[in-house]
């Protein structure tokens, strides 16, 4: 382990080990149902605010009670914030797997656990703290029926004393949980973390070497899910309507933007919204709606996953065809089929690029961030009104629905872009416009909006085939003329999407190409191939699809390209065989990873040292 | 010398537009077919109530009725979206722009078949809109196949009968929500302009099923869809009057006899019972009605329920007055300090 300053096998347990300071994970084994988020969240919090880099990822069931569920906080001094495989602190609450949990462990590894569930048993080369949580709990929650709850709070108290975490910050990052409205309840809470500090403070010898020291890492940050982030940046790209239908992992995204519509789109002189979020009975229907309202000029939007993707698919090709914006995010979690509900992928770049039958193409965008998330959203609206045409945010469970730290988002300086849409004045000006001419070269016509109060004002929109007039037409000539103005316009995307992120090592004769949330295994996985192998990389994170011709350009510069894929089949690189030429494709090789967590560095790390021959 | 005369004065409604400026493309549907007289029913009315033919928004699906809205108001803007989910479409649209009037045209396969779930959802959120059903019981455009609403027992073309039982598309509307619900035929030009003025005129979903003849694969000896089956088995439950609310004419009904229904926009529709005693405001005594008249082997046709009160979904959402698709950016955007506010929340 690199990045660990000591190994620590070489550690006795009962001895006190070396120091390992703000350098490792904690995973927080327990059941759903059972309230441990909020003492999951108030851990991770209390880190962030001792300026530590931090990460926090929820792997739940689908499930509403009773399931297993792990919570992994990393701690990382050098701020790497992807997932980390091993573990270093474990607090073992669920009898079902802590049997399990504790095998899978590295030895050297802490482990807090429920007392009578006698771990320490199970292996020598563990540091074990015993802990009766059910003595602990009685007299610091009388109510009985709380306990469950409550009782979670007490492994915060002891793990902030064994790793020596503030616990000012502790009851810090209580009061901002549980908000001035709930100030009993965090009290409560406040005083089971305490319960479980003082019973660390009298009990343990700490023999692990793990700790916390306080660093200035996250001064101007914010902690929010990209679910919540992609909300925000709805809210400031000005959408007015939204249609939808719930589903996991996304519905948090349009659950939060309610809030925040709520409370900052009412009109306060009339006391009426400026929007409207309407639940639809399905994804045809939220989608359908969508359509509608982007066609009649609304700034309109859905958020969904993949099996909402796969219903959605007549729809988009009547938006790509009829030539209709609408902004889609896309939460992917694993498919296929009703596939892993609750696991993160990258599965759906394949089947969302060419979504629907017929040629259609569809751009799709790629935020790895939560600030990414926020300016991406507001991106999508603007492009999906500039190209007329259904615009894909594509992000995934591990950046949707888990807490991240992030920079402050910027506000928006540049003005909503509206696209070409001609107003009853302009049609005065013109005489008269064809919808769907190519004026500017660009392959985007012009368009009007239902209700504009002139003779040449409307039009007939229809999925079936049409000339520059919007005319129904079968004829060979107005087909091909209009499938390749498309294709045109489609080109022309590629000049405005957003541009990739690129890293070129001049050391480096291999690249990496990766999209969304792999970017944080595949930077630190740069890292331990330098450190670890004195393998050299590049790298071009991609925002967008279409590709820029930086992808060609990074792909000619180096000897072999990793592209990374969060999916079986290797469809980012699939995507890449659509558009590239075969030298180019020929210097392409697949890293993948499919199991349903967050992409490790490691795993990362590991494939290439196997493909690379080291 | 010559003497030319000059051409006699344009008749003009009272926003001063002529009766073609309510027309649409030439219909490319079959010659008799029912959808044409109810095309041309729409231009009518459209334009003896002077409404305004750039402020309505046309909606279809897939099919041969779904290719009507290209027939009448070519002034107005349209959308022939994909089959079976016209509703969602024209509800976003209504969603961005309240101040439109929107039309839907349906068909039996559209609504009844494909459509269902949508058709209900629209009637279940009262959507301010005409919702139209051009009912043939058949598939026009795929040659004849029967649809949900094709009665049990009636034949196709080549003989075979169907054995399963039609949705009444009206009885669902009746059920779930719709605010005003009628049942017409193609055939009957006093009564559908009634009711298609009505409908222009109601505020709330309007759900209006047109029996409508196909007549080149529904209207033969068996089928329950034809002219003829129609000509013996309509029972009309009402005379209908529409009255305008720019004519203002004050009439006194007789009571007992009439009802006379005040609409939104100001206009009037009355009602002259016949034989049946009949409350079009009885949601329960329509949904009777139509289960005898099924018993009976009648079909039932005029007013089946109205409702002026209840509130439409776009009430509903507290939607403000102004459409949302053109609101500026001062309305849609918050401030800086708004997202400062929201940073240090998150901090």
């Amino acid at each position: 382990m690199s990045t660990l300053e000591v190994s620590p096998a070489d550690t006795q347990p009962g001895q006190v080990s070396p120091s390992i300071v703000n350098d490792f994970s904690i995973q927080v084994a327990t059941v759903n149902g059972s309230g441990s988020q909020t003492a999951n969240t108030v851990l991770m919090r209390a880190l962030f605010q001792m300026g530590i880099p931090v990460s926090g990822k929820n792997m739940f069931p689908s499930n509403i009670a009773g399931l297993p569920t792990w919570f992994t906080i990393r701690a990382s001094k050098h701020g790497y914030i992807g997932r980390r495989k091993e573990i270093d602190f474990l607090v073992a609450m669920n009898p079902e797997t802590a049997r399990e949990d504790v095998m899978k462990l590295d030895s050297g590894a802490a482990v807090v656990y429920d007392e009578p569930l006698k771990l320490n048993e199970l292996r020598s080369d563990l540091h074990f703290y015993p802990v009766p949580f059910d003595k602990l709990v009685g007299p610091v929650c009388p109510e009985a029926k709380l306990r469950k709850l409550v009782r979670n709070m007490i492994y915060d108290g002891i793990v902030a004393q064994l790793l020596s975490i503030d616990m000012q910050e502790v009851r810090t990052a209580l009061g901002k949980q549980f908000g001035k409205r709930k100030a009993k309840a965090a009290e409560l809470n406040w005083g089971a973390a305490q319960a479980g500090f003082d019973y660390a403070a009298k009990t343990f010898a700490k023999t692990d070497p793990y700790r916390v020291e306080r660093m200035h890492e996250n001064a101007g940050k914010i902690i929010i899910d990209g679910n919540a982030a992609c909300a925000l940046g709805c809210l400031f790209a000005g959408v007015t309507v939204v249609t939808w239908y719930p589903i996991t992992p996304s519905s948090t995204l349009v659950e939060t933007l309610i809030g925040y519509m709520k409370r900052f789109r009412i009109d306060p002189e009339t006391g009426k919204a400026t929007y409207a979020i309407v639940q639809a009975e399905d994804e045809l229907a939220s989608i359908g709606m969508a359509l509608g309202a982007g066609w009649a000029g609304a700034r309109s939007m859905t958020a969904t996953a993949g099996p909402g993707i796969s219903l959605m698919s007549e729809f988009i090709g009547l938006g790509y065809y009829a030539e209709v914006p609408a902004v889609v995010f896309d939460v992917e979690r694993v498919g296929p089929s009703t596939g892993l509900p609750t696991r993160t992928q990258q599965g759906d770049l394949l089947t969302t690029a060419i979504l629907s039958h017929g040629d259609t193409k569809h751009p799709m965008f790629f935020p790895c961030s939560p600030e990414e998330c926020f300016t991406m959203a507001i991106a999508a609206f603007d492009f999906a009104e500039r190209f007329q045409t259904p615009v894909f945010v594509m992000t995934d469970l591990d950046l949707g629905m888990n807490n991240w730290t992030s920079d402050a988002f910027p506000y928006p300086e540049a003005p909503i872009d509206r696209g070409k849409v001609l107003t009853a004045e302009d049609l005065d000006r013109l005489g008269g416009f064809q919808r769907y001419k190519d004026v500017d070269g660009d392959g985007v016509g012009y368009r009007t909006l239902p209700g504009t109060h002139h003779p040449q004002g409307a039009y007939f929109t229809r999925g079936s085939g049409h000339n520059e007039k919007a005319q129904y037409t079968e004829r060979e000539d107005d087909y091909i003329h209009n499938m390749d103005r498309l294709a045109h316009k489609f080109e022309a995307m590629r000049r405005y999407v957003p541009e990739p992120v690129v890293c070129v090592n001049p050391k480096a004769r291999i690249g990496f190409v990766s999209c969304g949330t792999s970017d944080y295994a595949v930077r630190e996985s740069c890292d331990q191939l330098k450190n670890e192998y004195a393998i050299e990389a590049s790298y071009l994170r991609l925002k967008a699809y279409p590709f820029t011709g930086q992808l060609l350009d990074f792909i000619r510069h180096h000897d072999r390209v990793y592209v990374v894929d969060q999916n079986r089949d290797a469809q980012l690189l699939g995507l890449m065989r659509l558009e590239l030429d075969v030298d180019l494709l020929a210097k392409l090789r697949s890293v993948r990873y499919y199991g349903g967590l967050p992409l490790d560095a490691r795993t990362v790390t590991d494939e290439i040292v196997k493909q690379e021959g080291k | 010398m010559s003497t030319t005369l000059p051409p006699p004065p344009k008749k003009l409604n009272h926003i001063g537009l002529e009766v073609i400026n309510y027309r649409g493309s030439k219909s490319t549907l079959c010659a008799g077919c029912g959808h044409n007289s109810i095309s041309e029913r729409l231009v009518e009315c459209f334009y003896e109530l002077g409404i305004d033919p750039y402020s309505v928004a046309k909606f279809s699906g897939i099919g041969c009725s779904s290719k009507s809205p290209a027939y009448f108001l070519g002034l107005a803007s349209g959308f022939n979206g994909v089959h079976g989910r016209m509703p969602a479409i024209a509800t976003g649209a209504l969603l961005a722009n309240r101040t439109v009037l929107g039309i839907g045209v349906s068909g039996d396969g559209d609504t009844a078949s494909i459509g269902l779930g949508q058709f209900m959802h629209t009637v279940r959120r009262n959507i301010p809109m005409i919702y139209l059903i051009e009912n043939n019981g058949v598939y026009g455009l795929t040659k004849g196949q029967f649809s949900a609403t094709a009665d049990l027992g009636s034949t196709q073309k080549g003989g075979a009968a169907n054995d399963l039982p039609p949705f009444d598309c009206c009885a669902l509307a009746l059920k779930w929500g719709a605010t005003f619900v009628a049942r017409s035929f193609s055939g009957d030009k006093k009564q559908l302009q009634a009711i298609l003025k009505t409908a222009i005129a109601h505020k709330g979903l309007s759900v209006i099923d047109v029996i409508s003849p196909c007549v080149t694969f529904n209207d033969h000896e068996g089928s329950t869809k034809s002219y003829g089956y129609m000509k013996e088995h309509e029972e009309v439950l009402q005379e209908l009057d529409f009255v305008p609310s720019f004519e203002d004419i004050s009439v006194d009904l007789p009571e007992g006899e009439s009802m006379n229904v005040q609409l939104h926009d100001g206009s009037h529709l009355r009602i002259r019972k016949l034989s049946r005693d009949f409350d079009p405001t009885d949601r329960f005594g329509a949904l009777a009605a139509l289960e005898a008249a099924e018993i009976r082997g009648e079909v039932l046709t005029g007013v089946l329920y109205v409702n002026t009160k209840k509130p439409d979904f776009l009430e509903l959402l507290n939607l403000c007055d102004p459409p949302l698709a053109t609101l500026p950016q001062s309305n849609v955007r918050p401030s800086k300090v708004v997202l400062d506010e929201l940073m240090e929340e998150l901090r």
